[in-house]
């Protein structure tokens, strides 16, 4: 993974002690509130409903052990025990005081980490496929192009103030994974006609509450260009974006007033204008960022490894586990293994400092000492060998850490919500929890097959409701907590935002609700198909006869 | 009142806000409305600056550049990020090498990534301490990306 040079070092410590100014500054008075919020929004610090609340970031999602161990000493020292993963594979604490937060930013530092640009209108942290390096379906590691953009929009000059927060994801798999259509610019590692690796670039996509897909605006962008490109619709963004309000302010909105096609053709103009400025990256930089992304050390083993096989045949759970918890690997004889944050009684994405330090034993132990947090809210050690997986699997269930659902209906995205957040409506955490004490035979959630419920207290839809197979929206209604279905929403390249299923339902009902739809399904279905395929065949109608004639 | 300018605290000599046909004496900025209005007269007058909102846009007045000693930006708000391409363009799109010059609301933090983008002047808010805010330079000491000083920063990825 990408370490630190003296420059990365310097910056990021400045960075820490110019806030360590400014948090004197606020706590003396002289820095009144209003100015000081920008600044400590740039520093990933919110006010939430009880308390402050740090968001970290971690680069495209990617973690070293020592930093896992980083983060769970602040969840120790600084916060209640333990800390929250986000669909940004960022990192955020509940519990910080305003007055240890310097301290916190100096400790990340001694561990090249930080919390620049992890919320405020400015460009925040890139984020990839969470198998990035070790996928099958990957054109190339799409990890060195992340590094590169986080080193140019880190403290960029020019980009700090912008209409709106500024997310950019970039993807290389045949399978999309890091839902590129959903993000303000979506990159696409791509193939041309003369057989050269290059980006397709998308803009304009995303959630909050005006849900878009991504418009592609160049289906070819040299690698060469990236930067210089970037920097031109920004610099559009940045001019023509509006301003007047901030529900309207995301780049979403100016392309499509604007119209892709007008768009595409102001960010080409000012990009011929300064595509030769400095920005390029040479065969040498890009090689020079890859080194740190080369392969780790794999032994030469092949698939099917003897003692994996003999494990799978005598225990059924650990086989369960197998199935649903492990991926393909690109490299014979190993797997990569997720690490579910989904367990049935705790909050999804939540990690204990207990759990966290001895995730990054494991890490160490098993998968060359990195850890990989997925938008999904679960981590991964991508690089185990199938040998050590019986082991890995004995060692995660003891600490909770391996319910075998990934990709299931209790794998559910489910944000902080009315527990924690000011800007929420309703709860989340409680409803997935319903959910969960619905949903608690596995065989049964096996037989389901791939489904996602995604949760989020509030218009702002960080979990990410839109695109999920069953979206639930909390609302409020004179006073009380209401949730609103969608169904029908996919954040992979068949991109498609979830369709209102009909009047919002009480609190009490959810799962119940989910219940019926999920019966619905599963009458409907011929054969083996999917809750998307289903969908995509019968349509809403069915589903809404389903759940509103029963009630 | 006093500024900062090219990082020392110098007296201010520029006054803003004018109407059209009325000038104070002295150095003046005056709007791109009112300069296309009165250009000639203004022009024979001499002193004249001129004087950006976020939302003018440099095409309309990009041939007249050499007629400005100072250009002043008006931050209308803080967070309004605009006069930080506003500047930019004016040095490395067109060429402007005269005074640019940060006014109305913005504060000190946003010094140095200010002067990054081309601007060298400070009129900070009534009653702020100057001395204080001549830190915010010091800063960093390094950068991730080129900016008006620097084409080829050394610490990005291009390095």
């Amino acid at each position: 993974m990408y370490h630190y040079d003296e420059y990365d070092k310097q910056l990021v410590q400045q960075r820490a002690d110019q806030f360590r100014d400014q948090v004197k500054r606020r706590l003396s008075g002289e820095l009144p509130e209003e100015e000081f919020l920008p600044l400590r929004l740039r520093n990933g610090l919110y006010k939430q409903r009880y308390a402050y609340m740090l968001r970290v970031a971690i680069p495209y999602g990617l973690l070293a052990s020592k930093q896992v161990r980083m983060l769970a000493h602040i969840a120790r020292e600084y916060d209640k025990g333990f800390a929250h993963f986000t669909t940004r594979q960022n990192i955020q604490y509940n519990w910080p005081e305003l007055e240890a937060v310097p301290d916190i930013l100096d400790k990340l530092a001694s561990v090249e980490m930080h919390a620049i640009q992890t919320s405020g209108n400015c460009i925040r942290n890139t984020t990839t496929d969470h198998l990035a390096g070790v996928a099958k379906d990957e054109l190339e590691d799409p990890r060195p192009y992340c590094e590169i953009i986080r080193q140019w929009s880190t403290l960029h000059p020019e980009f700090d103030w912008l209409p709106r927060k500024f997310k950019i994801a970039v993807s290389s798999a045949s399978d999309d994974r890091a839902a590129v259509h959903f993000h303000d610019i979506g990159l696409r590692l791509v193939k041309n006609a003369q057989g050269e690796t290059g980006f397709q670039v998308l803009v304009g996509g995303g959630l909050g509450r005006t849900p878009v897909i991504g418009k592609e605006i160049k289906p070819f962008l040299e690698k060469r260009h990236l930067l210089s490109y970037l920097e031109a619709v920004l610099r559009i963004y940045n001019l023509q974006g509006r301003r007047d309000n901030a529900y309207k302010a995301r780049i979403k909105i100016l392309v499509n007033a604007l119209g892709a096609e007008e768009f595409a053709r102001l960010v080409e103009a000012e990009w011929q204008l300064i595509k030769d400025n400095g920005l390029e990256l040479y065969e040498e930089n890009i090689e020079r960022v890859k080194a740190f992304f080369a392969a780790p050390a794999y032994d030469t083993l092949d698939d099917g490894d003897s003692l994996l096989n003999e494990k799978l045949s005598d225990n059924p759970l650990f086989a369960t586990w197998y199935k649903h918890n492990t991926a393909d690997h690109k490299q014979p004889g190993y797997r990569a293994a997720y690490i579910s944050l989904k367990a049935p009684t705790s909050p999804a994405g939540d990690a204990t400092d207990t759990q966290m330090d001895a995730i990054a034993d494991l890490a160490d132990r098993y998968s060359f000492g990195e850890v990989q947090s997925t938008h999904n809210q679960n981590l991964v050690l991508k690089d185990v060998k199938q040998a050590e997986l019986y082991e890995l699997w004995q060692a995660l269930n003891t600490l909770k850490l391996a319910t075998p659902n990934i990709g299931t209906l209790t794998d559910m995205i489910v944000c902080p919500g009315g527990t924690y957040c000011d800007l929420a409506n309703a709860a989340s955490i409680d409803v997935g929890q319903q959910i969960n004490d619905k949903f608690d035979e596995l065989d049964y959630i096996y037989d389901l097959g791939e489904v996602s419920i995604k949760i989020s207290g509030c218009m702002n839809a960080c979990g990410h409701h839109h695109i999920a197979d069953i979206g639930i929206l909390g609302v409020e209604k004179s006073g009380k907590e209401w949730y609103q279905i969608t169904l029908g929403g996919s954040p992979g390249l068949d991109a498609a935002i979830g369709k209102r299923l009909g009047p919002s339902v009480e609190k009490a009902r959810v799962a119940d609700v989910i219940a019926d739809i999920i019966n619905n399904y599963v009458e409907q279905r011929a054969g083996d198909e999917s809750f998307a395929e289903v969908y995509k065949r019968i349509g809403i109608d069915s589903f809404k006869e389903r759940v509103y004639a029963t009630h | 009142m006093q500024l900062i300018k090219d990082q020392q605290i110098i007296n201010n000599e520029w006054q803003h806000g004018d109407e059209i046909g009325e000038i104070p004496a002295g150095k003046v900025t005056v709007s791109v409305v009112h300069w296309q209005a009165e250009r000639d007269k203004l022009i024979a007058r001499g002193n004249i600056g001129l004087r950006l909102a976020a939302t003018d846009s440099l095409e309309d007045i990009k041939n007249d550049l050499g007629h400005f000693e100072i250009i002043a930006i008006d931050f209308e708000k803080f967070n309004d990020g605009r006069g930080f391409s506003l500047a930019r363009l004016l040095r490395e799109r067109y060429g402007y090498e005269g005074e640019i010059r940060a006014i109305g609301t913005f504060i000190r933090d946003q010094l140095y990534y200010m002067q990054r983008c081309g601007f060298n002047a400070f009129e900070l808010a009534e009653g702020k301490d100057l001395q204080q805010a001549l830190k915010a330079f010091t800063a960093f000491s390094v950068i991730s990306q080129p900016d008006v000083h620097q084409k080829t920063a050394p610490a990005g990825p291009w390095r």
